[in-house]
């Protein structure tokens, strides 16, 4: 019998504002401890959260981004638990009014289909500190310059059917959070972070499996492998007659699988109820037209826009718009150079590879969109070959100077002056007496081949200056008349 | 000078009668000589109090003075106060010294008023007497063997045996007015939100609101003054204009509509109180009000709903007191779990888990809508009740407790017994409507208070009719035996 995987996702981004989601303390990531930690942060006795409306204004960003519902009315809830890095003994978040309701998105997969994957919610919430298991001996240290900055748990319905589509899924999720601007999507520093929901059944059941919720998994690679590996985990339990017990696991990258970190039924009741210390948050239509209007151009928008203005293919276009950074950068040089099918080639090839190659975002990048279009610009007017190009860049990479500069510097432009070339070609000709007389006695619909010898001496000759097009325009009939 | 008010003081100060020095002295050497029979104050704070009467002082030669400067008053220790022990009346916060100023102790700084020391009280602001501190019972200047009240009781005792001249006080659900009438003292219960609650313990934060404890109404508008208004820091305080108190302290009363709410006068209340309270009535009406009878029906569910609502937020509130980064920590724990349980089990007194413990009871998983849930809907009939009597009248007056001080120790064993004694105070606090206690007669020897309840942010005309009162009355002017 055929299994069906069901997975939802929870998202955890963080938001990007500048201060804490109740408190005016700093959120920028990597401060020695604790020196990010106010009093209210610290849970001291006596103080106040105050709302940042700046956490609202992104909530609603995101919530009119992928259209949801937006509630005039929301109101934070206390989850009570407790924990060294929780300092209040309770998170505060939204269990019963979140900011964003029903919402939904559409996915691509590789085989270009699409599907609609609804969002269930996205609420607010703060984030905790961190313990610290590792850097005193028998002690565990609390670093709370993290607890406080703002999150918002985008949750998915239970749409999913493959690691292929939760990834989709998530990247999507990624690409819009990152082009509205209210996250900076850096999983490393688990700024955006994801709980995989996934539980089997048999092909056309209706009721779902037991689920696990594996948590905090904070790269796409490792979401894949740890979807894959929770379904065969399952179904091998279910082949033999086993049960799925209901609990909450954990990723182990190293060992790429995933463990048990608490069952339900040591799971805590949060004991949620309304945060008195804050009031219900109350926004008006004009506030959410407000954002709406202010939302840039969603990945969507400009995938199709890439498609009917520069005539990218689906696909091009797709991988392109994902990233505002990298759509921006892939616009400036389309323009730059006029031929944007040239400037997504190089973008998605040598800047991406070397990219990848160094572990960098676009933004990061040696090269920028600028310094790429003046690079590619070199080779529409023929001044360098492709072979090149190629040079240029990695010299570009490592800093050694503008294209025009490395191109003089290193000598690659390509010799262009007829006469020159002509008399290359020429001084070729008369030294290849024998190829020459190969190529005359030959019939003639087989000489077209017998021309990469020529090719290759005179490129030889001129050390690659040579332009392959002026090259090819003279050769054929200089050898030609010399078989009248 | 220890039976003068804030009002005489300010007077003799600002006449150069006597320096806020000279009055800070005395108090303070008062205090060190009679607070071991009261217990009043857990912390003393005398160098802090003499450094600020000095600062004081030059602010009044320089003629900046304002009505408060270089009076000494004595905070509940529910307030944090920069550099001082900030207990709470716990064992828990025993060691906490606070690092930052409640917004209340940064107004009453900004004024220059001093500040003798910290006053004691129940546990986190749980209880009716007093008789919850760490730091042991208050005893009632009235009678040896009778409590204050609670939870304000140290502020409340300090006053009354003239250990300061006013003070500060916290009600959640009655211990500001309480205590008042327990001991003689004028007090007001702001509106919820008209005072901010930064750097205030929280016990129940939906309900606490801080007010002043005085021997007049009139001091009272006069610390009022200066605690009211907005703060950015509390997100509940009330972005609202704030009177000036004293303004219409002396408006006179006629066509006043009282209404007596006939749940008040139940057989719960002590016949002996009830004639007081009658009296103080005959006597409004003689000032030119009119009584109208009222009725207030849900009265009787205020304790039930309270004693869910208090709980369940004090549950949440009091979870940050775990020994991780302040306040106690048990002796060598083995492991996380075990340093939970004993520093909370060691650090929290019984009527503090008891409370934990109802309220992490009621919001449990599958109880929720059955008991927080429903309270929460009680607390809006209850509000309702208030709403709908408040059109009809312009003030609601009753008894404050249901009985005058009663003795140490007699309802500690019944918690139940002890939670009736607020029956007429709590529904306000469900509400967060402005009340009030003063003095009204005398029982046997002991104060008896009568309350006013306003509508919201009415504090103005409460005052007033308080200060109405006490202008045709004596009884607030009765100061406790052997003074």
């Amino acid at each position: 019998m055929e299994w069906e995987a069901v997975i939802g996702l929870e998202i955890h981004a963080q938001l990007a504002t500048t201060t804490k989601i109740f408190s005016g303390a700093s959120t920028a990531f990597g401060a020695q401890a604790n020196t990010q930690a106010c009093g209210i942060d610290l849970a001291l006795p006596g103080t106040l959260p105050v709302f940042n409306t700046k956490a609202l204004e992104m909530a609603v960003m995101f919530g009119t981004a992928i259209d949801a519902e937006i509630s005039k009315t929301s109101v934070f809830d206390r989850k009570n638990y407790f924990y060294p890095d929780s300092p209040k003994g309770y998170q505060t978040s939204q269990l019963f009014y979140p900011i964003v309701g029903l919402g939904s998105l559409e996915i691509e997969l590789s085989d270009g289909s699409t599907k609609q994957i609804g969002v269930t919610r996205a609420h607010l919430e703060e984030d905790a500190g961190k313990s610290l298991h590792d850097k005193f001996p028998s002690m565990t240290g609390i670093d709370l310059n993290r607890a406080g900055t703002p999150l918002l748990e985008i949750v998915s319905e239970p749409d999913m059917r493959s690691a292929e589509e939760a990834i989709a899924y998530a990247k999507k999720i990624h690409s819009i959070v990152t082009c509205i601007g209210i996250c900076d999507g850096n999983m490393a520093e688990g700024s955006f972070r994801v709980d995989c929901n996934v539980s089997v059944r048999h092909k056309g059941d209706d009721k779902l499996g037991n689920r696990t919720e594996t948590k905090n998994i904070n790269s796409f690679r490792f979401i894949e492998k740890a979807i894959k590996g929770e379904i065969i985990r399952q179904i091998e339990i279910l082949e033999d007659g086993g049960h799925i017990p209901q609990e909450t696991r954990l990723y182990d990258a190293e060992k790429d699988q995933t463990r048990t970190m608490r069952s339900k039924e040591e799971a805590n009741d949060y004991r949620y109820f309304p945060c008195p210390d804050l009031l219900p948050i109350v926004i008006e239509d004009d506030y959410i037209d407000a954002i709406r209007s202010k939302l840039p151009e969603l990945p969507d928008a400009k995938k199709q826009r890439f498609i009917d203005q520069y005539q990218l293919n689906k696909k091009d276009a797709g991988v392109i718009s994902s990233s505002t950074a990298q759509a921006d950068y892939f616009e400036i040089v389309a323009k730059g150079i006029k031929d944007a099918k040239l400037a997504a080639n190089w973008l998605l090839g040598e800047v991406a590879k070397t990219l990848n190659q160094n572990d960098l975002q676009i933004s990061e990048s040696p090269v920028d969109a600028d310094a790429l279009a003046a690079l590619l610009i070199r080779i529409k007017d023929n001044t360098i070959s492709v072979n090149a190009a190629k040079q240029v860049f990695e010299a570009m990479w490592n800093r050694q100077g503008s294209a025009d500069q490395i191109i003089a510097d290193k000598g690659l432009k390509q010799e262009t002056d007829s006469g020159a070339i002509e008399k290359i070609v020429r001084d070729v000709i008369a030294s290849s007496d024998k190829q020459v007389q190969q190529y005359i006695a030959a019939e003639p619909d087989k000489r077209g081949k017998m021309l990469g010898f020529f090719m290759g001496q005179i490129m030889k000759a001129s050390k690659g200056k040579a332009n392959p097009g002026q090259v090819q325009g003279l050769l054929k009939p200089i050898l030609d008349s010399m078989c009248d | 000078m220890f039976s003068k008010t804030i009002a005489q003081l300010a007077i003799g100060l600002n006449k150069g009668e006597f320096s806020s020095c000279e009055i800070t002295q005395s108090y303070l050497d008062r205090i060190s000589a009679q607070d071991g029979k009261y217990n009043s104050y857990i912390t003393v704070t005398p160098e802090q109090a003499m450094a600020q009467a000095k600062a004081a002082d030059a602010v009044i030669s320089a003629g900046n003075a304002s009505i408060m400067t270089g009076i000494p008053i004595a905070h509940k220790d529910i307030f944090c106060t920069k550099g001082t022990r900030t207990s709470a009346g716990s064992k828990m916060l025993d060691n906490f010294i606070a690092p930052y100023d409640a917004t209340l102790i940064e107004k009453f700084n900004a004024v220059n008023s001093v500040s003798l020391g910290k006053t004691n009280m129940d546990e986190f602001a749980m209880g009716s007497s007093n008789e919850n501190s760490y730091y042991g019972a208050v005893t009632n200047p009235w009678g040896e063997n009778r409590v204050p009240g609670g939870s304000s009781g140290g502020s409340a005792a300090a006053v009354a045996a003239q250990l300061a001249p006013a003070a500060t006080g916290t009600d959640t659900g009655g211990s500001i007015r309480q205590p008042c009438a327990l001991t003689n003292l004028s007090g007001i219960k702001p509106t919820y939100g008209r005072v901010s609650r930064f750097g205030m313990i929280a016990f129940a934060s939906s309900l606490d609101q801080a007010g002043p404890i005085a021997k007049t109404a009139e001091d009272a508008a006069i610390l009022l003054n200066v605690m009211a208004g907005f703060d950015h820091k509390d997100s509940t305080s009330a972005d609202k204009p704030v009177s000036d108190y004293c303004a219409s302290l002396n408006q006179p009363l006629a066509g006043l509509k009282i209404g007596l709410p006939k749940e008040f006068f139940s057989e719960d209340l002590n016949p002996q109180v009830a004639a007081q309270i009658q009296a103080a009535v005959k006597e409004y009406q003689s000032l030119g009000a009119q009584i109208k009878e009222i009725s207030l029906p849900n009265t009787a569910l205020s304790i039930p709903a309270y004693y869910i609502i208090a709980p369940a937020e004090a549950s949440s509130n009091l979870s940050r007191f775990d020994g991780v980064r302040y306040g106690y920590r048990c002796e060598s724990p083995v492991d996380l779990e075990d340093m939970y349980k004993r520093s909370r089990g060691e650090g929290f007194g019984s009527e503090v888990k008891r409370r934990i413990l109802v309220g992490t009871y009621a919001l449990s998983e599958g109880f929720y809508d059955a008991y927080y849930k429903k309270a929460q809907q009680i607390r809006r009939l209850i509000q309702q009740d208030y709403i709908k009597a408040l059109k009809e009248v312009d003030v609601i007056m009753g008894p404050t407790t249901p009985q005058p001080a009663f003795k140490i120790g007699e309802k500690t064993s019944d918690p139940v017994e002890m939670y009736m004694e607020d029956i007429y105070t709590l529904s306000l606090n469900l509400a967060g409507l402005p009340g009030m206690s003063i003095p009204c007669g005398m029982v046997d020897g002991l104060p008896v208070g009568l309350q006013i309840i306003g509508n919201y942010f009415a504090e103005e005309r409460l005052l007033n009719v308080a200060h109405m009162f006490q202008q045709a009355t004596d009884w607030h002017k009765n100061t406790a035996p052997g003074l």
